[in-house]
């Protein structure tokens, strides 16, 4: 059984080494080559960088609108908003970005609260309404989102459905509702109930929405919750109203079965949430920075916006939103602001606590 | 390294001792399996920082139990299954006489180039109530089973048939002959396989995310949400996982068999009556593997209302992007893990297997993990490299050096060393042998790594996002920013074109295999 030798024998190919030291060579060559040949996309000099977790069509469409507007050339980063804001904090004042442009403003909050953003022009803040940007004028609001209930004609009725988020706990739910308790959109919500109802309020009704999701409590994101429900695999939801539209938009009206629900008027689950970009501290380009926050609230900016397939409503006052949406002045959110959402720490460990995450 | 084990002869120590040539190699494998671990400082730092008390309530609670047994459970069910399934086919494909055998071993390979939310979402559309633990180890084995597949693959050819023909010439059954002459041969490739199996179910996440199954790692990406720090530390429990996994493959029986070249070709074992099976179980297995996500592609690009299909240009520009940087990836992969190989199978002592098996750790760890600790380093110490594609082949290479060190390790346990002596003696250079002796007998392993590598990378979507140059899109990027958009027929094409890349390295292999059977024949 000559074949059956250990191959553990002495190391008899020393020759091996300096071969293999051409092959290193090679690949390091190969490592330089990919290197300089793909190199740095075309950051040059006087470009503006931005960070985005909006949108990113949208986002392409403003970009190309400034450019074409300002002849600042920019380039765009696209990645999730808590990696973006992961890395940014990484990269720290070394960091390329000019801007963060990010779907929530508690991103923006937190890297506020860490001192990476710059203050934002005065005149540019005052084109949105207050409420709508950071409390310090750290951050700037670019566009608003509606939480709503979202379910299918199918499983429930239009009648049955709760009219507050706080009946949603009401066990009559029970096996009847879907959350995605890890979406960021979701937790102002909880911050909203916190501050209408008390911590320990919130809890025991966040606990009520666990029982009634059942093994439906984590859903990873609302995409996936909106295809279950327009599909009947589950009867009923809570998004943001874009996840609709946009949803609705892509799949083609006949082949939808969901339909949204507004809550009452005022109530504490009927939160809007902001948008927002802020210009770094750490920005190389500030001038440019400056020029594209306030072309994010100008007239054609926030256009660009209106008239996109985001369906997110445009914050500066005379712009009309996207034609499929009811008009801003119908809706009567709770005026929570997005300075009260602050970072969303509060949710984050009520969540925890409930067991939800 | 002060530690070298005694020689085993005298007489080989007055014939054979090359000390300085033994420490180089030793050194430039000890360079690689540290810049391999540097992403573990990056834990270990966050874990300090965000400190103890934040650990203790992080790691322990209810949740991690249930995590735990989560990301266990799955684990062995994925590794027994993957085995199964990988060494089956791989048997099929080099062994026996199988219709369409070179179509088959391009398909085999493709569903490690399918992105994991393709095949989530297909499952997720198509069975929608299917419990989690099913969904998540019936996806992880569709998706992992070409790990262990490639590499033992590479084995056989490698492994001269004589010795199986033989036994079963003397009347040992077929599985008989497979249990007892077959498996000894690919051990190292089975079990290398199946650590690279669990090292990926333990990182992975998006699959789950899709279908509902919580591990630890689904768990850093919601901590992630408000806490990246605290998301650092959550990754030690991977850490230890992956340390547990490669302990307990170092306390299996090491029973490595190097076999000789193959003298001549494979005379393929007919399948007579288990012709049609065996066609029916690989069609099966390619239907549920490439068919399911490849026929949801389609249906999105059919039943889309918005017609937004992406312009040639950056289809075109997106591939050859992709193209490049797996290559390069997949290569410098290959290349770094050849000194690693050789110097555990060379020689076992403790200190060569720990420098070997340290090289794998990092696959445990999610890919944002590691790509921020890139950001870490690369910001601090090589402002250069931020931004540069150069880093991006870096990550892929510390994200994927396990895949390419198993085949290449499966193939140098074939290399039998008088045959290179035999080289040398007869007057060649090293550079000669090398070129003309080792590197043919290698070259299997090598290509399995490359195209395992290269697979790999092109799907490749946290570390690129956030690594790749500004401005720079590939096509893992491209359709992650238009499934983003529930633009999913957008987003399609973008997948059609990394599966069309996919099948390049499949082909490369069956034809390169081909080639070796025609000149042996």
């Amino acid at each position: 059984m000559q074949l059956f030798t250990r191959a553990r024998g002495p190391v008899r190919r020393g020759p091996l080494r300096r071969s293999l030291c051409a092959v290193l060579l090679a690949a390091g060559a190969c490592l330089a080559l990919a290197g300089c040949g793909g190199s740095s996309g075309s950051s040059g000099k006087g470009t503006l960088v931005i960070y985005s977790a909006q949108h990113p069509e949208t986002t392409a469409a403003i970009v190309a609108a400034f450019t074409k507007q300002t002849g600042i050339k920019v380039e765009l980063k696209n990645d999730d908003e808590d990696v973006l804001t992961a890395q940014l904090e990484q990269e720290g004042s070394r960091s390329p970005a000019d801007i963060f442009y990010t779907e929530n403003s508690n991103w923006l909050q937190q890297l506020d609260d860490k001192g990476m953003l710059a203050s934002v022009p005065s005149s540019t803040l005052a084109r949105v309404p207050s409420r709508d940007n950071a409390a310090n004028g750290k951050w700037l609001g670019v566009s608003g989102r509606y939480s709503v209930l979202i379910y299918n004609p199918g499983k429930i009725s239009a009648s049955q459905l709760p009219t507050t988020a706080e009946a949603l706990a009401d066990p009559k739910y029970k096996g009847k509702l879907e959350l995605a308790p890890a979406e960021t959109d979701f937790w102002p919500i909880i911050t909203s109930m916190i501050r209408a109802h008390g911590r320990q309020a919130a809890l025991t009704w966040l606990e009520g929405l666990k029982a009634n999701a059942g093994s439906d409590d984590h859903t990873p994101d609302n995409e996936t919750l909106v295809g279950d429900v327009s599909k009947g695999d589950a009867d009923m939801g809570l998004i943001n109203h874009y996840y609709y539209y946009r949803i609705r938009a892509e799949m083609g009206a006949a082949n939808f079965h969901a339909k949204l629900a507004w809550l009452a008027p005022r109530d504490p689950g009927f939160v809007e949430d902001i948008s927002g970009a802020a210009e770094l501290k750490s920005a190389p380009h500030p001038a440019a920075a400056q020029k594209f926050l306030a072309f994010l609230v100008s007239q054609a900016g926030q256009n660009v916006i209106a008239h996109s397939k985001s369906f997110e409503y445009p914050l500066v006052s005379g712009v009309a939103p996207n034609a499929e949406l009811p008009a801003t002045s119908t809706l009567k959110p709770n005026p929570i602001t997005p300075a009260q959402i602050g970072t969303g720490i509060d949710a984050r460990n009520l969540l925890r606590q409930a067991g939800l995450i | 390294m002060a530690t070298l084990s005694p020689p085993r002869t005298a007489a080989w120590m007055t014939r054979r001792r090359r000390p300085a040539r033994e420490i180089g190699l030793l050194v430039v494998a000890g360079i690689i399996a540290l810049a391999l671990l540097s992403p573990l400082a990056l834990v270990a730092l966050d874990a300090h920082s965000a400190g103890w008390g934040e650990i203790h309530r992080t790691l322990f609670r209810a949740r991690s139990v249930m995590l735990l047994r989560h990301t266990v459970v799955l684990a062995a069910i994925v590794a027994v299954a993957a085995a199964l399934l990988g060494t089956g086919t791989a048997w099929l494909t080099e062994r026996a006489a199988l219709p369409a055998r070179r179509l088959w071993t391009v398909l085999l390979v493709l569903p490690v180039a399918v992105p994991d939310f393709v095949v989530s979402y297909a499952w997720h559309s198509f069975a929608p109530r299917i419990p989690s633990l099913l969904g998540a180890s019936i996806v992880m084995t569709l998706g992992t089973y070409p790990l262990v597949y490639l590499p033992v693959a590479a084995a056989l050819r490698r492994a001269d048939p004589s010795m199986e023909e033989a036994a079963h010439s003397l009347g040992v059954g077929r599985v008989a002959t497979f249990r007892r002459v077959t498996l000894p041969l690919v051990r190292t490739a089975i079990i290398g396989g199946c650590v690279l199996v669990v090292l990926t179910v333990i990182s992975e996440f998006g699959a789950f995310e899709i279908l509902g199954y919580q591990t630890f790692t689904t768990e850093i990406f919601t901590e992630f949400q408000f806490d990246a720090r605290a998301a650092g530390s959550l990754a030690i429990p991977l850490v230890l996982l992956g340390l547990a996994v490669l302990l307990a493959e170092g306390l299996l029986p090491g029973r490595t068999v190097a076999g000789s070249a193959p003298r001549r070709a494979v005379r393929p074992v007919r399948l007579r009556r288990m012709t049609v099976p065996a066609m029916a179980g690989l069609g099966a297995l390619v239907v549920l593997a490439v068919g399911v996500p490849v026929g949801t592609i389609v249906y999105w690009m059919a039943a889309a209302q918005q017609t937004t299909l992406p312009a040639a240009a950056t289809l075109t520009s997106a591939t050859l992007t992709t193209l490049s940087y797996s290559a390069a990836g997949a290569a410098a992969a290959v290349v770094l893990a050849l000194p690693v190989a050789l110097i555990s199978l060379r020689r076992s002592t403790v200190p060569r297997t720990v420098l070997e098996r340290s090289t794998y750790l990092t696959k445990a760890l999610p890919g944002v993990v590691i790509a921020l600790s890139l950001v870490f380093f690369a910001t601090r110490y090589a402002f250069g490299l931020y931004e540069t594609s150069t880093l991006l082949v870096v990550a892929y290479v510390i994200l994927n050096f396990p895949l390419a060190l198993v085949c290449v390790k499966a193939s140098v346990a074939h290399v039998p060393p008088r045959l290179t002596d035999v080289g040398r003696s007869l007057g060649r250079g090293p550079v000669a042998v090398f070129v003309r002796v080792t590197l043919p007998l290698l070259a299997p392993g090598l290509l399995a790594g490359f195209c395992l590598v290269f697979l790999t990378a092109v799907t490749e979507l946290t570390a690129t996002l956030v690594l790749a140059p500004i401005g720079v899109q590939t096509l893992a990027t491209q359709f992650w920013a238009f499934q983003q958009n529930i633009a999913y027929s957008a987003a399609a094409p973008y997948a059609l074109v990394m599966l069309a890349l996919a099948v390049i390295p499949g082909t490369l292999l069956g034809l390169w295999f081909d080639r070796e059977r025609s000149t042996r024949a």
